[in-house]
């Protein structure tokens, strides 16, 4: 690298501007990349903490004492199981659903020379503009029947305008020599589709994929509103009954019988935020390597 | 003659319809979707102006005559809403807006590949991560007993200071949770115009002399004004939104007068009080007005020449 930029800039020699710069850059980023991620590596390692070790110092990272206790209560707790399942079931199959859904919509889209195209791209923009509010949601998922199931988390959302034109980009930017050969053969346009396209737009439905999955799997909000019953909570709302309403103690009181010491709810909490966060964790590393081209698509487009 | 020409049409149009069948029976389930889940609350809307009742439902309940806006445009509770809404997304606008913009100059005079990966993957982690979590830990650490910062206050000789039930302090751990949650995540899309600008031109201008900050003022910002501009208008168009999400985790009866913005009060006298009428029509008041903003914020942003939502 350093030979890289010597070569680039010739005979000119660095400066105090540059060392400047750079020393402004290295640190501001490096101190933001920090702050952002310190406080997960404290929920870590408090979690494990025993809680009068906690109170002693707040950044000890490597405690005297360790303890699995709080993870043995989260983990004895019947809804983070509930949850799991549930969120489980409606990110995949919501994603699922989701990128077949677009794909279908985004395609016919691009032919522009079929007619009631633009009919169908216009009423699909109005709805970037203009939504029905929050009670007509709850009103169209009450009367269908579908408070209190899955489906109320996982059709609402199913399909986007702002995915719908990325994935329409995407496919007109696509090479057509192949589809007009396919065409010319004599495959019919659904072939064509599932035998041409889709294989070169699985780059973008990974992107897209893998968004959707994590926005199922971090949503609360349309949780509250159609889920009542406790055991039909996705991971989410289980986890904020246990952070934010006090669910710790119940749990604490069912789990008491089997040991001495009193696990703190601050421990309680902790432990269930990893228990939550590790697969999104998990899933990270991939993320990564797609975003950036997913964003670029997303930004730049016209 | 008249009636060849139609029967003439017909037959074409048929041969034409069926010849793309298939591109119209794949757009049949999006479109269901659309119609079912997009237009039908649309029209659902019209509750806004009834005194909806269950029994009678949407086709029944009498037209009350805009009772429901009157009594809006006269209740103080609705403009105590109206005002946290605009001044909450205000504020957040102008503290938060610049953050990625900085970042993302500063990741550009990152040259160490290794250094500029890691902080990149830091500081886009907390984007994934649910406003549950962040704001379960924030929550955690902002505690009055035992909580890592007001600890931290306390060790340091100051008075603790309650940021989760204090009016004062709401509008401040809005703003910081949502820095740390989308500012690292919001330097992609300047980092994405930087990479576009050519190394010509910074040759050039060190050729002619110019020193890194000048570099910097005169072709790197340059090159992602537009981007700044585009962005900012968007973000305007956006001002009626808060967001339900992270506002409600952070809401209690310690700071509802400057914490309940639309979002959250349509939800608590909607869903949670059931005045279904009353609250479809403050969200109607609210959508109306956000419709008009994002569809000038677009308009000017195509005339800026630039990247449009469609």
């Amino acid at each position: 690298m350093e030979l890289k930029l010597k070569r680039k800039r010739g005979s000119i020699h660095r400066g105090a501007d540059d060392y400047a710069v750079s020393t402004i850059a290295y640190l501001v980023a490096g101190v933001f990349a920090l702050v952002c991620f310190v406080p997960f590596l404290l929920v870590i390692v408090y979690s494990f903490t025993p809680f009068d070790l906690y109170l002693k110092n707040h950044f000890d990272f490597f405690p005297e004492r360790y303890t699995l206790d709080a993870y043995r209560m989260v983990l004895d707790y019947p809804y983070i199981w509930s949850g799991y399942r549930n969120t489980l079931i409606i990110a995949s199959a919501g994603t699922v659903l989701s990128m077949i859904l677009l794909v279908l919509t985004a395609y016919p889209l691009t032919k522009k020379d079929l007619k009631g195209q633009k009919v169908i791209m216009m009423l699909w923009i109005v709805t970037m503009f203009f939504s029905g509010g929050m009670i007509p949601d709850y009103f169209l998922v009450r009367s269908l029947g579908l408070l209190n199931t899955r489906w109320a988390l996982i059709l609402p959302g199913l399909l986007g305008c702002y995915n719908l034109i990325l994935m329409r980009n995407y496919i007109e930017g696509l090479p057509s020599a192949l589809e007009e050969a396919a065409l010319i053969d004599g495959a019919n346009d659904l072939q064509v589709l599932v035998r041409i396209v889709l294989p070169l737009c699985l780059p973008i439905l990974a992107t897209l994929g893998l968004f959707t999955i994590v926005g199922y799997w971090n949503s609360y909000f349309s949780a509250i509103m159609y889920m009542t019953k406790r055991n039909m909570w996705p991971l989410q709302l289980v986890l904020r009954e246990i952070i934010f309403e006090g669910s710790a103690a119940e749990m604490q009181a069912a789990g008491t019988v089997a040991d001495d010491n009193i696990t703190s709810p601050f421990l309680l909490r902790m432990a269930s935020i990893v228990v939550a966060t590790v697969p999104i964790m998990l899933v990270y590393p991939f993320l990564q390597k797609y975003f950036m081209s997913g964003l670029v698509l997303g930004g730049v487009k016209e | 003659m008249t009636e060849a020409t139609a029967k003439k049409r017909d037959v074409s149009f048929r041969t034409y319809f069926w010849k793309r069948r298939w591109l119209y029976l794949m757009c049949l389930p999006g479109l269901a979707f659309l119609i079912i889940f997009k237009y039908i609350p649309m029209y659902g809307v019209i509750m806004a102006f009834q005194d909806f009742s269950f029994k009678k439902g949407i086709f029944g309940s009498p037209f009350n005559h805009f009772a429901h806006f009157q009594q809006l445009f006269t209740s103080a509770k609705f403009f105590q809403v109206f005002s946290n809404s605009l001044l909450l997304s205000v504020t957040r606008l102008i503290f938060s807006f610049p953050i990625p913009i900085i970042l993302a100059l500063l990741i550009n005079e990152i040259h160490l590949k290794a250094y500029k990966k890691t902080t990149q993957t830091l500081m886009y982690l907390p984007h994934f991560l649910s406003w549950i979590v962040l704001g379960g830990i924030t929550t955690n650490f902002l505690s009055m007993t035992d909580g890592l910062i007001n600890d931290m206050i306390a060790a340091l000789g100051g008075q603790k200071i309650n940021f989760l039930g204090s009016t004062d302090w709401f509008r401040f751990v809005i703003i910081i949770t949502n820095i740390w949650k989308e500012a690292g995540w919001g330097t992609i899309i300047y980092l994405a115009g930087l990479s576009a600008i050519s190394p010509d031109l910074y040759e050039a201008a060190t050729v002619d002399g110019a020193n890194r900050w000048q570099r910097i003022a005169h072709v790197t910002l340059p090159g992602i004004s537009n981007t700044v501009v585009i962005m900012l208008v968007l973000a305007v168009g956006g001002l009626m939104n808060n967001g339900f999400e992270q506002v409600y985790l952070f809401q209690n009866d310690l700071n509802i007068a400057v914490s309940d913005v639309f979002e959250t009060y349509t939800y608590k006298i909607g869903i949670v009080s059931g005045r279904y009428s009353y609250s479809t029509a403050v969200g109607l008041f609210k959508n109306v007005i956000a419709t008009a903003l994002i569809f000038s914020s677009n308009r000017i942003a195509k005339k800026l020449g630039g990247a449009t939502l469609y």
